[in-house]
């Protein structure tokens, strides 16, 4: 979790594309004391990169389910999760394969938004379903919750009008739902 | 029943038949020394806090329960951690109890404050800190057995004064609440029929015996396969002993400083069998070179260890005892014939058996010929304990090693300084057996201060100092890749005077200069049974240790001693 974690994306950054070699582990750990500490340690200790991470509880409190989304060039997957099971606290890890991922992030950011610009900004929260939660008289804070490389592309137009403060959560994700196959046409060999 | 924090803890200890603790008090601690003194639990009062730690391991190892060390918070908690990480890469199952600040003051830098469950993470299995009384049988019973199921290792319970004052009402946990902790013991069917089929087809095979099958208690299991399926072991520095130095298929130890026979026996197997071992680089030199020809069955009870290293063809989870029969009832009555392998094998133990040139007459003794004679004279049942160096991989080569248990070491680690205090825990496991530590003049002097410990408590141990006057390893890398340039290396064969030191510490101290003397000496020391011996033997400064696979090279660039080089 180098510099590029950073939080607060210096106006007029370009965020790093996190790319085909990003792996998404939904983690399912004790809700207990500790336990976000152990995971980060073991990622920092065995030299691994944590490119995102979003925690909270699931609907059985004595559970939290953390979403790390993991760049891994360098280390292959498959110890990363064999060194994570290995903490006691850790009770279930499930790999979500990108392609059959449901990807949300939420952000949110306060931008410059001069009377003049202020429909330009209006706009574009109208076409990316996002919102305007707090107005100023020069300036507007958005939220919008999106798909990870949508979110890049707000943020890139937001860019734009100069932005002040801007905090995304990391991303969350879960599995697509299986779809009924497809029915075979007829004379079609499968 | 009510008892205080304290109190429920000594309990639970019981609970779970601790019969020895290594410790030393101090403030956060204090309320839980007061109930000791009613315990039947002897508490063996350390001079160091790693001394507490060290002494768990060897415990551990000697006797194969878990060792357990109560130490205070703060500098003493800090003071163990080495132990700790020591028996974390070794997978010693110890159990440390730290004080800890009351729970009102934890995160206000209150004196003796340390964030020992943050500084112990890495280098423990698991860690608690207990916040409320009632906990204290719960977590206790936890602690133990993570420390000992799966692959064992270490773990802390840090107690806050606080809450070890504090009343709760007793009770034993019927069963463990650990959702996350499963580990796996059965291995795969259908892998196991795999791995029978491969060793029954190899060419070439090679058992690569590690520690696992010491802490896994699979002695006789690995005997069985041997036997047989008349398979070569080797046997690495964590598993020395694990099939006996005299079984004609023992070939001793691979490695860095592995003989020639089982270096090479690893390079040219067609079929490698992991047991229990962990691809460490003191053993595979550069990974892509090792074993170049061998196809790999690993079975090791922690899945991360499968492919960690290097890709096993039959990965098998579990533990090696219930594996490792599994693997014998499949094999196949039909197996190819290997005697070419052996023959060859056989071959090369005569040609580059572990050698050093005998000490001419007058000359410095030779440190393998003192290893040498120890492992003569030693009664049965001999516990060896060593440091780390030179003459740890002295004692390795030229002990003969005939049961598992009976050779502690700091392996993964590499902890000068563990000898003393680890022998003291072995000795106080194990009172019947003669505990001879074979020790380093570096290593000594780091943790020699509990030989007060052993003279206090009367742990007869009895301690070589192979002294060349120089940190020997150290000394020896200088020579052969820093061009001779000696850098902080020379210690002195005469600072301290270890004879007055040994005295001064309650111990019988002996010098030997001459190789005459080294046998009369040892076995006077084999007779002295109510206090520590130490024997300074001055040994041959130049003497270094062969053969050697240099860092990162392959294992086929062994360097062997020069008059083997010479007659070849």
């Amino acid at each position: 979790m180098a510099e590029r974690s950073s939080n607060l994306v210096p106006i007029g950054s370009i965020r790093p594309h996190v790319g085909g070699r990003h792996h998404i582990l939904s983690v399912l750990v004790e809700n207990r004391a500790g336990v976000l500490a152990r995971v980060s340690l073991l990622f920092s200790r065995r030299g691994y990169n944590i490119y995102s991470l979003a925690v909270a509880p699931t609907d059985d409190e004595r559970f939290s389910r953390l979403t790390i989304v993991v760049d891994v060039e360098s280390v292959p997957l498959e110890q990363i999760t064999k060194q994570l099971h290995k903490l006691i606290n850790v009770i279930k890890i499930t790999e979500i394969d990108p392609a059959d991922a449901l990807e949300y992030e939420c952000m949110l950011a306060t931008i410059n938004a001069e009377a003049g610009a202020r429909s330009k900004v209006m706009e574009l929260v109208e076409i990316f379903h996002g919102e305007i939660i707090d107005v100023s008289l020069d300036r507007l804070t958005v939220v919008f919750a999106l798909s990870p490389e949508k979110l890049d592309d707000v943020e890139a137009f937001l860019a734009e009008f100069g932005v002040i403060e801007l905090q995304r959560t990391g991303r969350i994700a879960l599995s697509k739902l299986p779809k009924p196959a497809r029915r075979p046409k007829k004379g079609k060999i499968s | 029943m009510r008892l205080t924090g304290a109190q429920a803890l000594i309990k639970s200890l019981e609970m779970e038949g601790v019969e020895t603790v290594f410790g030393l008090p101090g403030g956060a601690i204090l309320p839980v020394y007061d109930p000791l003194l009613e315990s039947p639990i002897r508490h063996i009062l350390v001079r160091h806090e790693q001394g507490a730690g060290h002494a768990a391991e060897g415990f551990a190892q000697a006797t194969g329960r878990p060792g357990v060390a109560i130490v205070t918070s703060g500098p003493a908690a800090t003071n163990i951690v080495t132990a700790v990480a020591d028996a974390y890469v070794d997978s010693i199952p110890i159990v440390v109890i730290t004080g800890q600040v009351a729970t009102t003051s934890i995160g206000t830098d209150a004196f003796q404050e340390t964030d020992t469950t943050g500084i112990t993470m890495s280098v423990t299995k698991h860690n608690w800190l207990i916040t409320q009384a009632r906990d204290i049988p719960r977590v206790i019973a936890e602690a133990f057995h993570v420390a000992t199921t799966g692959r064992p290792g270490p773990v802390v319970v840090d107690l806050p004064k606080d809450v070890a004052n504090d009343t709760m009402e007793w009770y034993w946990p019927r069963r463990l609440d650990l959702p996350g902790y499963q580990p796996t013991v059965k291995g795969h069917p259908k892998m196991i029929e795999q791995a029978a089929a491969l060793i029954a087809s190899a060419a070439r095979p090679v058992i690569y015996a590690g520690g696992g099958l010491i802490r896994g208690d699979a002695s006789n299991e690995l005997r069985t396969l041997v036997d047989r399926a008349g398979i070569p072991v080797v046997t690495t520095l964590m598993a020395r002993g694990v099939l006996p130095d005299s079984h004609p298929l023992c070939l001793g130890m691979p490695g860095m400083h592995g003989n020639f026979t089982a270096v090479t026996a690893l390079q040219e197997a067609d079929l490698v069998i992991a047991l229990g071992a962990r691809f460490d680089d003191r053993v595979t030199g550069k990974v892509d070179a090792f074993a170049p020809k061998a196809r790999v069955i690993h079975v090791d009870i922690d899945p991360a260890e499968l492919g960690k290293v290097r890709r096993p063809d039959v990965p098998i989870v579990g533990d090696v005892k219930s594996v490792i029969p599994e693997i014998v009832r499949l094999l196949p009555s039909e197996r190819r014939d290997i005697s070419a392998w052996l023959t060859q094998l056989n071959a090369w133990r005569e040609q580059y058996p572990y050698s050093y040139e005998p000490a001419e007459a007058g000359a410095a003794i030779k440190p393998q010929y003192v290893v040498e004679r120890i492992s003569a004279l030693a009664p049965v049942d001999t516990i060896v304990v060593s440091g780390v160096g030179q003459h740890q991989m002295w004692a390795s080569q030229y002990f003969r090693f005939e049961s598992p248990n009976t050779w502690i070491n700091s392996g993964g680690l590499g902890t000068m300084g563990f000898a003393v205090p680890a022998a003291i825990g072995a000795k106080a496991g194990r009172p019947l057996s003669t505990v001879w530590v074979i020790d380093g003049d570096g290593c000594f002097q780091m943790t020699a201060q509990e030989l007060v410990t052993a003279t206090a408590e009367r742990i007869p141990i009895k301690v070589a100092i192979l002294n060349n006057g120089y940190l020997g390893m150290v000394r020896q890398w200088q020579e052969m890749f820093y061009e001779e340039r000696y850098s902080e290396v020379f210690l002195s064969p005469d600072l301290p005077d270890y004879v007055k030191w040994a005295e001064a510490m309650g111990a019988v101290g002996f010098r030997v200069d001459q190789g005459s003397e080294v046998d009369p000496v040892i076995e006077k020391a084999n007779q002295i049974d109510d206090r520590p011996v130490v024997i300074d033997f001055r040994v041959d400064t130049f003497e270094k240790v062969y053969p050697m696979v240099p860092a990162g090279a392959p294992n086929d660039d062994i360097v062997l001693p020069p008059h083997q080089i010479r007659g070849r």
